[in-house]
Order: C-alpha cells, then sequence, then structure tokens
C-alpha cells in the first residue's frame, strides 16, 4: 500500500507528459492546416470545422473510454492496450530515430502549409457557409486528433486507478497551449521542436506499452512503477546509441552511392 | 426500400472498410516487423510468466527484446534505403 501510494505520482507524471507532448504534436500539425484554410478561405468556418472534431473526439474518448474501464478486466485490458502502445510508440520512435540520424526528412510545417495554401487557392469561392473551409479544418483536427484520442484512452483507462480523466485534461491543456499560441504568432509553428517531442512520446509510449503487456502476462516488475522511468531511460539510452551509431554510419557513404532523399510526411 | 437498404449497407461496408484501414495503418502500415516482433516478446514473457519463478527474470528480459526489436526494425530500414 505505502509503495503504490509513493509510486503513483510518478506514473501520473509520466502519463501526463506523455499525453501532452503527443497531443501538442498532433495539435501543431493539425494548426498549420488550420491556419492555412484561416487565412485562404476565412475564419469563421475554419474555426466550425476545429470546434466540431474537437467535440467528435471528446465524444469518442467518453463513449469509449469508460465502458473500458468498467467492463474489460485490467489484465486483459492492459495486455492488449500494453502491446497497442508497444506496437504504436515503437513507430514513433523508429521514425524520430531515423530523423534524428538525418536518414529521413523532418516534417516540415513550413512547406505543408505552403502545400495547403495552394490548394485551398484553387477551389472555387464559396457564398456563405464555406464547406470546402468546414471539411479541411475539420479533417485535419479529427485525423490529427484520433491518434490523441487512442494515446488518452489506452493510457488513462489502463492505469490503476483509472487516469482516463487526467489523460484527457492533458491533452486538452496541449490543444489550449498550442491555439492560444497559434493564435498569438498567428502562423504555423515551425519552429517546434516536432522531432525532440515525437521522440519524447515514443520513447515514453514504448516504455508505458512494455510495462503493461508484461504486467498482462504476470511479470513481476521490481519497483512496481518505479520501473516506468528506469524503462523510459533505457530506451532513451538504446535511441541515443542508435542514433549516433546511423549518424556516423552516414558520414561514410559506400563508394559510388548518393544519399537519397527522405519522407516528409507522417 | 431495396434501395435504402442497399444504401444503409454500402455505407456501413464503407465505414467498416474505413475502421479497417485505419487499424490496419495504425498498427502495421509500413512497419510488419514492429507488429509480429511485438507480439513475439509478449508471447514469450508470457511463457517464461508460465514459471512462477521466472516472472522477475522476464521483467528484465522485456526491454533487451523491445530494444532488439526497434533496433532490427531501423537496421532494416537502413538496408531498404541503402538499396
Amino acid at each position: 500500500m505505502t509503495l503504490l501510494a509513493s509510486t503513483a505520482p510518478t506514473g501520473a507524471l509520466v502519463l501526463v507528459t506523455a499525453v501532452f507532448l503527443a497531443s501538442a504534436v498532433e495539435m501543431v500539425e493539425a494548426l498549420t492546416i488550420v491556419l492555412a484554410v484561416g487565412v485562404t478561405r476565412g475564419w469563421r468556418s475554419a474555426l466550425e470545422g476545429v470546434a466540431a472534431a474537437l467535440a467528435v473526439l471528446a465524444a469518442l474518448v467518453a463513449l469509449v473510454g469508460p465502458p473500458l474501464v468498467h467492463w474489460v478486466p485490467l489484465s486483459a485490458l492492459r495486455l492488449v492496450v500494453g502491446g497497442l502502445l508497444l506496437v504504436f510508440g515503437l513507430q514513433w520512435l523508429r521514425k524520430a530515430v531515423l530523423r534524428a540520424a538525418g536518414l529521413k526528412a523532418k516534417h516540415d510545417e513550413d512547406a505543408i502549409f505552403a502545400e495547403q495554401v495552394a490548394e485551398l487557392q484553387e477551389a472555387p469561392p464559396a457564398t456563405g457557409r464555406d464547406a470546402t473551409a468546414f471539411t479541411v479544418a475539420f479533417k485535419g483536427v479529427f485525423l490529427e486528433g484520433l491518434e490523441v484520442v487512442v494515446i488518452v484512452i489506452t493510457l488513462g483507462s489502463t492505469s490503476h486507478p483509472s487516469r482516463l480523466g487526467l489523460a484527457a485534461a492533458a491533452a486538452a491543456a496541449a490543444a489550449v497551449v498550442v491555439g492560444l499560441v497559434g493564435l498569438v504568432v498567428h502562423r504555423q509553428l515551425s519552429g517546434v521542436p516536432e522531432n525532440a517531442m515525437k521522440m519524447g512520446v515514443g520513447l515514453m509510449l514504448v516504455s508505458f506499452g512494455t510495462f503493461w503487456s508484461a504486467e498482462g502476462v504476470h511479470v513481476a516488475w521490481p519497483g512496481s512503477d518505479l520501473a516506468i522511468p528506469v524503462l523510459v531511460a533505457c530506451y532513451g539510452t538504446v535511441a541515443w546509441l542508435l542514433v549516433e551509431a546511423l549518424k556516423r554510419t552516414a558520414v561514410r557513404p559506400a563508394p559510388g552511392r548518393a544519399a537519397a532523399p527522405g519522407a516528409t510526411h507522417g | 426500400m431495396v434501395d435504402a437498404d442497399r444504401d444503409a449497407r454500402s455505407t456501413a461496408r464503407r465505414w467498416l472498410a474505413a475502421f479497417g484501414h485505419f487499424w490496419w495503418e495504425f498498427l502495421i502500415g509500413d512497419t510488419p516487423e514492429l507488429f509480429v516482433g511485438a507480439v513475439a516478446v509478449i508471447g514469450i514473457l508470457a511463457l517464461l510468466c508460465t514459471h512462477t519463478g521466472l516472472r522477475t527474470l522476464a521483467a528484465y528480459l522485456a526491454p533487451v527484446l523491445v530494444s532488439l526489436l526497434l533496433v532490427a526494425s531501423v537496421w532494416k530500414a537502413v538496408r531498404r534505403r541503402a538499396s
């Protein structure tokens, strides 16, 4: 009981950080789309699209989260959700490692903004409510937010006691912070260190995924929840070593082989 | 009536396909090795945990296996770029 009480805040802190960073990264990407829509097609329909998408995302969390917490046994939930987080986190971490090593192009908000503006300017102008602006803003926020919903539901529902509300609040706080910053600077946030944030989120998702999927099959973690920050440190070291090794390999290309360009999206 | 039924079925099929596509992209996408590897890691841990005495050993093995999986997937991406 004493051990649980002393380790619970550690898990909550890592959970809030993971959800906040994940939500912030996705919202920066969504903000780029919304700003492009607002600048080219007007703000009213763009903001209506944003509000509608946020409402649908919040409804998804409210509809799916509580039934999972109440009706699915915790060990089964942790096994399945931990597995999901492990796969999802490894995907984020892999991409972040490749980007940090310069083997994959970084997410370029400026290029995406310019691309969106050009596409939206080609659409015919609207009279009254702008369906194009609404749809593009809705899709941008909804699709970027869907990953956050999965993270909020999985991280929030598998904690014991359930921290679904805390996870949802952390995601909403990130959305508000990114929205306010976007409002103040009134441009896309290309200066945000997205890859570093993605690396951080990837590390935390992999750590939570490892911890919970292993708990689901009855692995006995030394130190209980305290194993989570230890896992974050372990995976952080592995990721750093990988990036350094790849950077060294990249400066010595194979003879006669040019460096290939990387991808930009995702 | 028949047309309405067909429309409803077609819409349901489209939603189902979109739902399946979302989860496929979400879990597998262009890194099927991570999905298969994660399932294998959890399977190995589950096997170890059938023996009560090996449950703590499994806790030390889990991050090692997951790290190896990450290294293998990154290595695969580097090899793919090189070829």
